[in-house]
């Protein structure tokens, strides 16, 4: 009994070799990351120095980059808690070598969204005053409580799956014994542990869901509650839910892709896990589209002269290029990808995600800065162009990003190892019963015996 | 709740841009270099805008002198996280500029585009901060501010008053931009007292008001004989 679970445990030896081995690539991708960040730092030093002259915003566009990647962010982190919530509770057995990584990019990528509209205020000295003085019938604290929230919530159902792996990797001894310990809480695998586990993960899953489906909402709402023509629409909570999961997904794509091929994890990550994403991805494009054009269309349709100047600007303004590129790929190009059989392999998998991470960010810049550059009143177009000082904050954040996800790596593995067990053990004995449970006559049976 | 209203006369409005220079020197308005003004950063509590009807050869110049329209349903006190904006006692939007985090949220929410942020630290023309009005503070960077119908006037005359044990007179509280007007084009006053002349003037044939539509209850009215 014993050797054959040591057995079983090498068996998925591939998935704690990050944690054991670093290669040379891995300090010098590291490098280049961590010498963006620190350069990022040193531009926010500037700009908290200097005040937000430095950035291109003004009268009237007073939001931009941050805003845009607050609202961007907070997108992406919604590809994993939330996906890997419905996964679980829908018993999608696929789900397994997933979940993991989905769970870890929600809780970077909501640390550095969540930060943005920090780095945004004028007087960052103040922020606390949001939490000492804050009205809570501004939208802007609804934020600040569903954020929190949300990164609670999927902090701790990041951890709580971890736990069985921490104390895999504390078992095996070598570095760190101290913390992986203590990070075990002391998990030895009995059945009550199981059970509590299980319950734990049950709760949070579905606690997690409208939670998440709230933060969105509620960064929509920012826009809607204002009078200001192309915001205040009633479609924008369900418009940027749906344009979360959206990029969510096709960041989580893209996650995974990267890693199974710097780690190695192509047995686990399969052609099927990613035509799977795949379908979920195209699906999410055409619903996407849907929601583009129900809010474009009630728009010109009305023609109310205000949201007309605002649409027409994004139609064929400054900005006509960005919107008919957030068209061309988040709906052209992942549809075509994704519709057919022969284009959708790994590689047209991650063109087309990448495709949508780019759209995606398009369309929060395209929703952002022409409403504000058309203001109501009769006064010049806005106009803006972001700085250096911005840029140097996307490329921070993003590298922020990756470094994270480096960092993770080498202390955890990014592939839930003793779920992997448990769909070995377990999951094909349980899909089995359940695919009886689903055909007739078996009821009937049961019924008898109840009976 | 006293209702503090402009009232601009555009038949007799010049477009001269007096009520924008008093402004600045009353409220230490800062000055902006002007590659950063021509790059939308202009600090003006009153602005004016220019706006152009018809198609060559039958083109009309519309110049509209634009402050804090002080709304009555104010979309920017709405949105305020920590209070920084509210419409106080005297049924003005006033700014707390110690308290402003900077977020900019009332900026995007106002219709009217009245508000202005302090991208960089103030600055003045040399000699400019040795005549600076005691009465106003100073902002600082990262905050954001507009016309306060110069509501430390008011504090002024409330005390005078106050100290005569009297009711304040139509008239006595003006504003700068008001009181400067060459063409006596701006009017201000009380519209809760139906003998002051803003009152009169807001029952005008003429009267109009920006956006009227929008429920603001914006308290600055525009008479003019032309139509939009």
């Amino acid at each position: 009994m014993d050797k054959s679970k040591i057995l079983d445990s090498e068996r998925d030896a591939p998935l704690f070799r990050p944690i054991y081995e670093t290669g040379k690539g891995y300090y010098a991708t590291g490098g280049v990351f961590l010498a963006i960040y620190l350069w990022s730092l040193y531009m926010y030093y500037t700009q908290v120095r200097s005040g937000l002259g430095v950035t291109g915003m003004n009268q009237p566009v007073t939001w931009g980059f941050y805003i845009v990647n607050f609202v961007f962010f907070i997108g992406i982190s919604h590809a994993g808690t939330l996906i890997s919530a419905i996964l679980r509770l829908s018993k999608a057995e696929w789900r397994r070598p997933i979940t993991r990584m989905a769970e870890v990019i929600t809780a970077i990528v909501l640390a550095i969204g969540g930060l943005h509209p920090i780095i945004d205020l004028g007087r960052p000295d103040r922020m606390l005053s949001l939490l000492e003085s804050g009205r809570l019938q501004s939208p802007l604290l609804w934020d600040v409580t569903s954020i929190t929230a949300y990164f609670t919530a999927s902090t701790v159902y990041l951890y709580l799956p971890m736990i069985p792996d921490i104390a895999r990797i504390r078992d095996r001894g070598g570095k760190l014994k101290w913390l992986y310990t203590f990070m075990a809480w002391g998990w030895q695998g009995t059945e009550h542990q199981k059970r509590v586990l299980n319950r734990a993960i049950n709760i949070l899953m579905v606690m997690v869901i409208p939670i998440a489906v709230s933060v969105h909402t509620v960064i929509s709402y920012i826009f809607s509650m204002t009078l200001q023509p192309g915001w205040h629409s009633t479609i924008f909570g369900p418009y940027f839910v749906a344009g979360a999961i959206f990029s969510g997904i096709a960041a989580l794509l893209i996650v995974m892709i990267i890693f199974r091929k710097v780690f190695h994890f192509e047995d686990y990550l399969k052609q099927i896990h990613f035509q799977y994403l795949g379908t979920l991805l195209l699906i999410m494009s055409i619903v996407w589209f849907y929601f583009t054009f129900s809010e474009y269309l009630t728009g010109v349709f009305g023609g109310e002269p205000h949201e007309m100047n605002t649409i027409l600007y994004k139609f064929t303004g400054p900005f006509a290029i960005f919107f008919w590129g957030m068209v061309f790929c988040n709906f052209v190009i992942p549809v075509t990808i994704l519709s057919f059989r022969k284009l959708k392999t790994i590689t047209g998998v991650l063109i087309a995600s990448i495709a949508v991470v780019i759209g995606m960010w398009l369309e929060r810049f395209i929703i952002v800065v022409p409403s504000l550059a058309n203001p109501r009143m009769h006064l010049p177009l806005g106009i803006y162009i972001p700085t250096l000082v911005e840029w140097a904050m996307f490329a921070g954040g993003l590298s922020v990003f990756a470094l994270g996800f480096m960092v993770f790596a080498k202390f955890f593995p990014l592939i839930s190892i003793w779920e992997i067990e448990e769909g070995r053990e377990h999951g094909i004995k349980e899909v089995e019963e359940r695919i009886h449970s689903y055909l007739p006559g078996r009821e009937l049976s049961s019924l008898k015996g109840e009976g | 709740m006293p209702k503090w209203a402009m009232v601009f006369d555009l038949d007799k409005c010049t477009g001269c841009g007096a009520c924008m220079a008093a402004c600045k020197m009353e409220n230490n308005v800062a000055i902006v270099d002007p590659e950063e003004a021509q790059a939308g950063r202009a600090l003006f509590w009153m602005d004016m805008i220019n706006a152009h009807e018809g198609e060559y050869p039958t083109v009309a110049i519309k110049r509209m002198p634009k402050p804090c329209f002080h709304c009555d349903n104010p979309p920017c006190t709405k949105v305020c996280p920590v209070r920084a904006t509210y419409l106080n006692e005297d049924g003005l939007v006033a700014q707390i500029y110690h308290r402003c985090i900077g977020c900019r949220y009332c900026m995007a929410a106002c219709p009217f585009t009245a508000k202005v942020f302090n991208w960089w630290d103030p600055r003045w023309l040399e000699g400019a901060t040795t005549c600076f009005n005691p009465d106003v503070s100073l902002r600082m960077a990262g905050v954001v501010e507009k016309c306060s119908f110069c509501a430390h006037r008011l504090h002024h005359v409330n005390e005078v008053a106050r100290v005569d044990d009297r009711a304040l007179q139509d008239g006595e509280f003006m504003p700068a931009c008001a009181e400067n007007c060459p063409a006596d084009a701006i009017y201000f006053g009380d519209l809760e007292n139906k003998d002051s002349q803003v009152y009169k003037l807001s029952r005008s044939y003429r009267v109009s008001r920006v956006m009227e539509d929008l429920g603001v209850e914006p308290k600055v009215y525009y008479l003019a004989r032309r139509t939009a």
